[in-house]
């Protein structure tokens, strides 16, 4: 037997149009689709090398997990799900049309006798007489009648819910008019672009004007989306499309200048909305319009539709008060920042590049447990509904900053400009971390009686020079030992220790001490021996103050509970800092804030497509589900009436509504 | 014979002097809404409540029982709305808004009636006392009026709290839990009547028992029912419908699971002679995912459409986006395989039953598991 010469076409026709392989599809789709949810998409590169390895890294690359959804083989199983529908359409087509026409009045008595849904009545009445009663009854239920005559009696062959069918086509013509609408949103034209060496990606960080024609796209590209971040007073007429770990600039055909972005908020403090005041003009600068963008208004202008997406710092001017933390001495030096921008901060010992990151005019912060109790009180009915948000409580601006030191390792600073209520005391915070996904850890430095860090800055000094180390143990010798004592060996082993104490902790703070104890004495004094050690310390501290002041030509501090809280935090801090480990400590004194607002421009000429096919996918899908396609056929002859009917779908309905004919008839034919 | 033969009466003509009182009383409330509270509606909000009005009274006239719930909610409603006489303080006050209907009242009440309502339903089953079973329909019916009562009750109080504050209640997990039962129950409740069988109600009081559970958890344990402002990205009119429509969705989809648990345990013989014959289970399964899949459909274009007005992109590949069409692709695969396979039984059953816990991930797990643009509502 010799195979016929086009059974090769057919079957590939015959499989793609089959059953199985649609839901096969299907389900594939349904499984790909997971992939790009758990594995987070369009990340910088960088963050899947520290995640995978450089191996798997470069095995998810080839695969294209980091863009599941663009990547080609899910843009062809999506083909193969458009060309099988379309496939299946097509075979469907002539037989659906046919069907939805024809009233299958061609059907012999044979095969009306081997139906299912059958049911038959003797009758005196005449043929013709029955007809025109049951056909009227059918018209009456919805039915579309058609009345023939056969062989001295009579078939009424009717039907209805035909539309059943025209949902078919309408619901899976949408499919493909949907998927072909999202092509062409898609950015295929470009990578068609990128495969023939047309266009490249560029992936350095240079500014727009400056990327080369290769990696910019024309204003009459027809299917965008970019986003851009517009500085207060600054214009921008290019978006930023992210492709892969680069980009591309796509230039607009007009310039979008932000006079002014604004943040609402709630009385809570939560943001509310999110608004651009911005200008339109042309190419040739002449102005278009002026219009509000808000989150769910957008703009749209030359078929360009111009979204609120997010907002940033646009390069905010900072006053800073820099401390010196290098030198046993309370130095402080003026110094500006603004955001995006980068100084140099020089040192006798090195040279550290200062990147400022970015300002934050507020932060609601979560501050306590008061959530927690209001909750257990509520009443059994499960409380108010009301929300209790003392909890939450706005700490003011923060500014963020990274220290790069010459070797190129950076740590990451946020500090706060305004000072912080803790356990009923007031501190400046700085967090720090070595990584961006660690998290902050905040060092805490207490204010004094006048609200400022001088007096911690000037302990701290004092702490930790060496020069000052004999005078303030022996003023703490002194202090500690009755007139009697003063100039006996006593006073000179308490000198000493005072002097131990102090550089042990200039070394390193608690750390060092601690070390110290571990190493020279006995476990079972060690705790003992901790707490005279802290007693020293935090007496020597405070002569330590005296002895700053002085230096200062301030008065001495005055020795009440506010001190004494006053030097025990500075001790806690001052051995932060070694953890810390920052040569500076920048405090914002100032700031003239410059706000930003990320816009997001698409241009979809797909959309209209998607729509359309979305409006046809659902009028298809309610013709399928709530259109009952059936058919009635009755075959009348002289004393005998046959009742037959079909439909697709065997449901329940189908059944009772047999039932309610095959008893009509009976009424009928009596 | 005459009746057998005569036409169907049109549409309007089979309406019943109460068809048209309540058409008259939606109206009004539709009026009466317009002009008390139009005020704090835009252009899109107005015209989604003009076509509410025609759209509940045709829903009515469809199903008979909504009428009467339709009043009692809204007359209720009411008289909890005049009793805050504009003070939010009242609420710990008055006694009817502290013990029976300020929000949460009245939707702590929904959670025991529905409790209470699944013990009814397999007493009834298990005992097989028709009456046991009806106290579970009563009991069922009362659980949605008092849910629909602590929605409407919330919408008031979110603009007592704050007029820039107030919105409809389906905005975060805990809303729309309570959204979803009572979804869930109406459309049990209209199968129960349609079939008049009530004995499925054990399996799907299930799960809405299971949501009740969550929102007994989620309230204090995390506090979730506090009234919080919205997010600027979910200020918008589209969430009226896009919410709703994905709950019919979700709500649908679970009554088709809980069906195939029945079904299973049936066509294994156990409670056999409890539960419906096999042929109903799989046709009221087969309608639930019908609804579901046409609603949920709908509210995914919704979701599509709002998402180019609110992310500048109809479809961004985002994780909840892309769980909804895994979803939705689920079951057109399952109704493909039944239609056109024409296959019917357990492995359908069993498939609908997984099709739950796809659904559930689209619902939770993606709030819990994955982030994205939807970043609301975590848990
Ligand atoms: C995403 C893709 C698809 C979706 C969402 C979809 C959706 C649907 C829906 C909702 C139904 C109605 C079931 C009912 O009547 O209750 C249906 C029926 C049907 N589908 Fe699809 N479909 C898709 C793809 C396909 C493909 C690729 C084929 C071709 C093999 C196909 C062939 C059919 C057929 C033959 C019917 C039965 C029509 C009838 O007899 O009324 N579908 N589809």
């Amino acid at each position: 037997m010799k195979p016929a010469p086009h059974s090769f076409g057919k079957s590939v026709f015959e499989l793609l149009s089959s059953m199985r392989f649609a839901i096969s599809l299907l389900s594939i789709l349904a499984v790909a689709s997971i992939i790009g949810t758990v594995l987070k998409q369009a990340e910088p590169y960088s963050n899947y090398i520290i995640q995978f390895g450089p191996f798997w890294f470069q095995v998810f690359e080839k695969l294209g997990l980091y863009d599941v959804y663009h990547a080609g083989w899910f843009l062809l199983i999506l083909s193969f799900l458009v060309i099988s529908t379309s496939v299946c359409i097509w075979r469907n087509a002539p037989n659906f049309t046919r069907e939805m026409k024809s009233f299958r009045e061609h059907v012999s008595d044979q095969s009306l006798n081997a139906f299912r849904h059958k049911h038959e009545v003797a009758t005196t009445l005449a043929p013709e007489a029955l007809a025109a009663n049951a056909k009227q009854y059918l018209e009456g239920k919805g039915y579309k009648v058609r009345s023939l005559p056969r062989d001295g009696g009579v078939l009424l062959a009717a039907k209805a819910g035909s539309w059943n069918r025209l949902g078919y086509f309408l619901a899976h013509s949408a499919i493909v008019m949907i998927c072909i609408g999202g092509l062409m949103d898609g950015n295929l034209v470009f990578k068609a672009q990128q495969l023939l060496g047309y266009k490249k990606i560029e992936k350095r960080d240079i500014p727009q004007s400056q990327v080369p024609a290769i990696s910019r796209l024309s204003p009459s590209n027809p299917s965008f989306r970019g986003s851009v971040q517009i500085p207060e007073g600054s214009s921008a007429d290019v978006v930023f499309l992210n492709v892969a770990d680069g980009y591309l600039v796509q230039d607009l055909p007009f310039s979008v200048a932000l006079k002014d972005f604004r943040i609402e908020h709630y009385s809570s403090g939560q943001p509310k909305n999110f608004e651009s005041d911005v200008e339109l003009f042309d190419r040739s600068g002449k102005k278009i319009r002026e219009a509000t963008i808000a989150v769910n208004h957008p703009l749209i202008q030359d078929g360009i539709a111009i979204y609120q997406a997010s907002f940033a710092d646009g390069g905010t001017r900072l006053t800073l008060r820099g401390w010196n933390l290098f030198t046993p001495t309370a130095v402080s030096f003026p110094i500006d920042g603004t955001v995006y921008q980068k100084t140099t901060l020089a040192s006798a010992a090195s040279t550290y590049t200062l990147e400022f990151v970015d300002f934050r005019p507020f932060n609601i912060e979560n501050m306590g447990d008061e959530a927690e109790a209001s909750r257990d009180t509520m009443s059994v009915l499960g409380g108010s509904p009301v929300s209790d948000k003392k909890h939450l409580r706005n700490v003011g601006p923060s500014f963020q900053y990274k220290l790069r030191d010459a070797r190129g390792q950076a740590r990451e600073f946020s500090n706060y400009m305004l000072p912080l209520e803790l356990d009923g005391r007031w501190y400046m915070m700085s967090g720090v971390r070595d990584a961006p996904n660690e998290p902050l850890q905040y060092l805490r430095m207490p204010l004094d009686a006048d609200g400022k860090i001088d007096t911690f800055m000037r302990l701290r000094g004092a702490l930790l020079n060496a020069e000052l180390r004999p005078e303030i143990a022996a003023r703490f010798a002194r202090q500690a030992l009755p007139k009697e004592n003063w100039g006996t060996e006593i006073e000179e082993r308490l000198k000493f220790s005072a002097t131990q104490v102090l550089a042990l902790f200039a070394k390193g703070g608690f750390q060092s001490l601690g070390q110290f104890i571990e190493g020279g004495v006995p476990e079972a004094e060690r705790e003992k021996a901790a707490a005279t050690y802290l007693r020293i310390l935090e007496l020597t501290a405070f002569e330590a103050l005296q002895v700053a002041n002085r230096q200062a030509g301030l008065p001495p501090p005055t020795s009440d509970d506010a001190t004494g809280w006053l030097v025990r935090d500075t001790l806690s801090s001052v051995s932060d800092l070694f953890v810390y480990n920052s040569p500076v400590y920048l405090q914002l004194m100032q700031y003239d804030e410059v706000k930003a607002s990320g816009l997001q421009l698409t241009r979809s000429p797909g959309k209209n497509v998607v729509y359309f096919g979305s409006l046809l996918l659902t009028l298809g899908v309610f013709f399928m589900f709530y259109v009952r396609e059936r058919r009635v056929w009755l075959r009348i002859k002289p004393g005998h009436v046959l009742l037959a009917m079909s439909s697709a779908k065997h449901t329940i309905d189908f059944e009772n509504e047999f039932t309610q004919h095959a008893q009509a008839l009976d009424a009928l034919a009596k | 014979m005459e009746l057998v033969l005569n036409r169907p009466a049109p549409l309007l003509k089979r309406l019943s002097l109460l068809d048209w009182l309540f058409a008259a009383i939606v109206a009004a409330s539709g009026i009466f809404t317009l002009s008390r509270f139009g005020e704090y509606m835009d252009i899109y909000e107005k015209a989604i409540l003009l076509a509410a009005v025609p759209s509940l009274v045709v829903f009515g006239w469809f199903w008979k029982p909504f009428r009467p719930l339709f009043i009692v909610v809204g007359a209720i409603s009411l008289f909890a709305v005049s009793q805050y006489q504009g003070n939010l303080a009242r609420m710990e006050e008055a006694f009817f808004l502290k013990y029976l209907i300020s929000s949460q009242a009245a939707i702590m009440w929904m959670c025991a009636l529905f409790g209470l309502a699944t013990l009814a339903y397999w007493g009834g089953m298990l005992a097989r006392s028709e009456f046991t079973m009806k106290t579970g329909s009563a009991l069922t019916w009362s659980a949605v009026a008092l849910g629909f009562v602590g929605l409407m009750v919330r919408w008031y109080e979110s603009y007592l709290i704050g007029t820039d504050i107030g919105h409809i209640p389906v905005s975060n997990l805990y809303e729309v839990f309570v959204l979803f039962c009572l979804i869930t129950a109406m459309m049990y409740l209209y199968y129960e009547a349609r079939y008049q069988t009530r004995q499925m109600g054990a399996f799907v009081l299930l799960v809405i028992s299971a949501a009740v559970g969550f929102i007994l958890w989620y309230t204090f344990d995390r506090g979730a029912h506090e009234i919080q402002p919205l997010v600027p990205a979910l200020k918008s009119w589209w969430m009226k419908l896009h919410v709703p429509a994905n709950f019919v969705g979700y709500g649908a989809f679970s009554i088709a699971a809980m069906l195939g648990v029945a079904y299973l345990l049936a066509a294994r013989g156990i409670l056999a002679s409890r539960l419906p014959k096999l042929e109903v289970i799989d046709d009221v399964m087969y309608k639930v995912v019908a609804v579901g899949f046409a609603f949920f459909t709908i509210a995914t274009i919704l979701g599509a459409m709002w998402a180019a007005d609110a992310w500048g992109g109809y479809w961004s590949w985002d994780p909840k986006e892309t769980w909804a069409l895994i979803v939705w692709l689920n079951y057109a695969a399952w109704l493909h395989i039944r239609l056109v396979k024409g296959l019917r039984g357990p492995m359908l059953a069993w498939w609908a039953v997984i099709g739950l816990v796809v659904t559930t991930f689209a619902f939770l797990g993606v709030n819990m598991f994955l982030s994205g643009l939807h970043s609301y509502g975590e848990l």
